[in-house]
């Protein structure tokens, strides 16, 4: 794939990708927004929400709150890294929740696709509340993708040129 | 089993005390000592449109919720647990009607629960979802 194909890609997904989270009632439910999007990569982001809380004591967001957006920017990520941008359904999702979400903080979500087959995505993803180091929820997922006949993922070569840097989760203590 | 009596009120009680379950308006239905809960249709949870499909996020935070419930009224005195690690496994799509999730606490120590739960529609033999997770026990201290 070109330089210019590549960057025509991207500015498809780029089209896109806000629709793909306005167009999920339950992502609008809970107010889920977009933030940005690469080849195998997305990143959406959750205000705080006093409906969203799960635990009345301690104002803390709902485990299951997290779980919608850690699948939602997933599937977007899965979404990506498929040549053509067609819906995903979750196969498997495991969530560790590592601490409790600070009450009042945005929640970010960023998911990467570590590996495409031609129908299945496999993708990791990190949610924290201002420090990516400090995840307060950390996700892996497999995604199929539900398009009919013949799909092509991205080649990981294609993707390495598009993405300029990996987030420090990935990159180990540096 | 624990020898104190859980009603269908108490377990409502708890389920309003979660905004998040408010939000989703899930329901409690018990029969006896076994708790069954119901995440009503709504248009808000789906996850694809043009499917019709249920929103992954929202079945398990559903899932999630049935876990923290069941564990809940197990736990000695009642407390509401956090959750460690959960896994989600999805089987079937989820179709715009009512969901069904009942739980199982297949281990619980002093400190943390192993549950397992499974979500259905239309037959309990073809479950949507399945949870299986870790829930630490918080203690209570007043």
């Amino acid at each position: 794939m070109s330089d210019k194909e590549t960057a025509e890609r991207l500015q498809r997904l780029w089209d896109l990708a806000p629709m793909f989270v306005e167009g999920t009632p339950h992502a609008k439910f809970l107010g889920i927004k977009f933030v940005a999007i690469d080849l195998g990569r997305a990143t959406l982001s959750l205000p705080y929400n006093a409906d969203h809380i799960g635990n009345p004591k301690t104002r803390v967001v709902h485990g299951g709150v997290l779980t919608a957006l850690l699948d939602q920017a997933s599937g977007l990520a899965a979404v990506s890294s498929f040549e053509q941008p067609n819906p995903v359904a979750t196969l498997d999702l495991r969530i560790d929740y590592m601490r409790a979400g600070k009450p009042g903080q945005t929640m970010i979500a960023e998911a990467h696709a570590y590996k495409t087959t031609r129908h299945i995505a496999f993708v990791r993803a990190v949610a924290h509340d201002g420090d990516v180091n400090d995840p307060v929820a950390t996700a892996q997922a497999a995604f199929m993708t539900t398009a009919k006949g013949k799909t092509r993922a991205t080649s990981p070569l294609e993707r390495t040129k598009a993405v300029d840097s990996l987030p420090n989760t990935e990159r180990g203590a540096s | 089993m624990s020898g104190h009596i859980v009603t269908e009120a108490s377990v409502r009680e708890i389920l309003d005390q979660i905004p998040y379950a408010r939000a989703l308006a899930i329901e409690p239905l018990l029969m006896g000592d076994e708790l069954t809960l119901i995440l009503p249709y709504r248009p808000d949870i789906i996850g694809n449109p043009m499917l019709k499909a249920l929103h992954g996020g929202a079945v398990g935070a559903f899932l999630e919720t049935t876990a923290l419930v069941q564990t809940w009224l197990m736990s000695e005195p009642h407390c509401l647990p956090k959750p460690i690690s959960i896994n989600l496994d999805y089987l079937r799509r989820g179709h715009p009607k009512k969901t069904f999730a009942r739980a199982q606490v297949a281990k619980q120590g002093a400190r943390v629960a192993n549950v397992r739960v499974r979500a259905w529609q239309d037959s309990y033999e073809e479950p949507i979802s399945i949870l299986h997770g870790h829930f630490m026990l918080a203690r209570v201290k007043d």
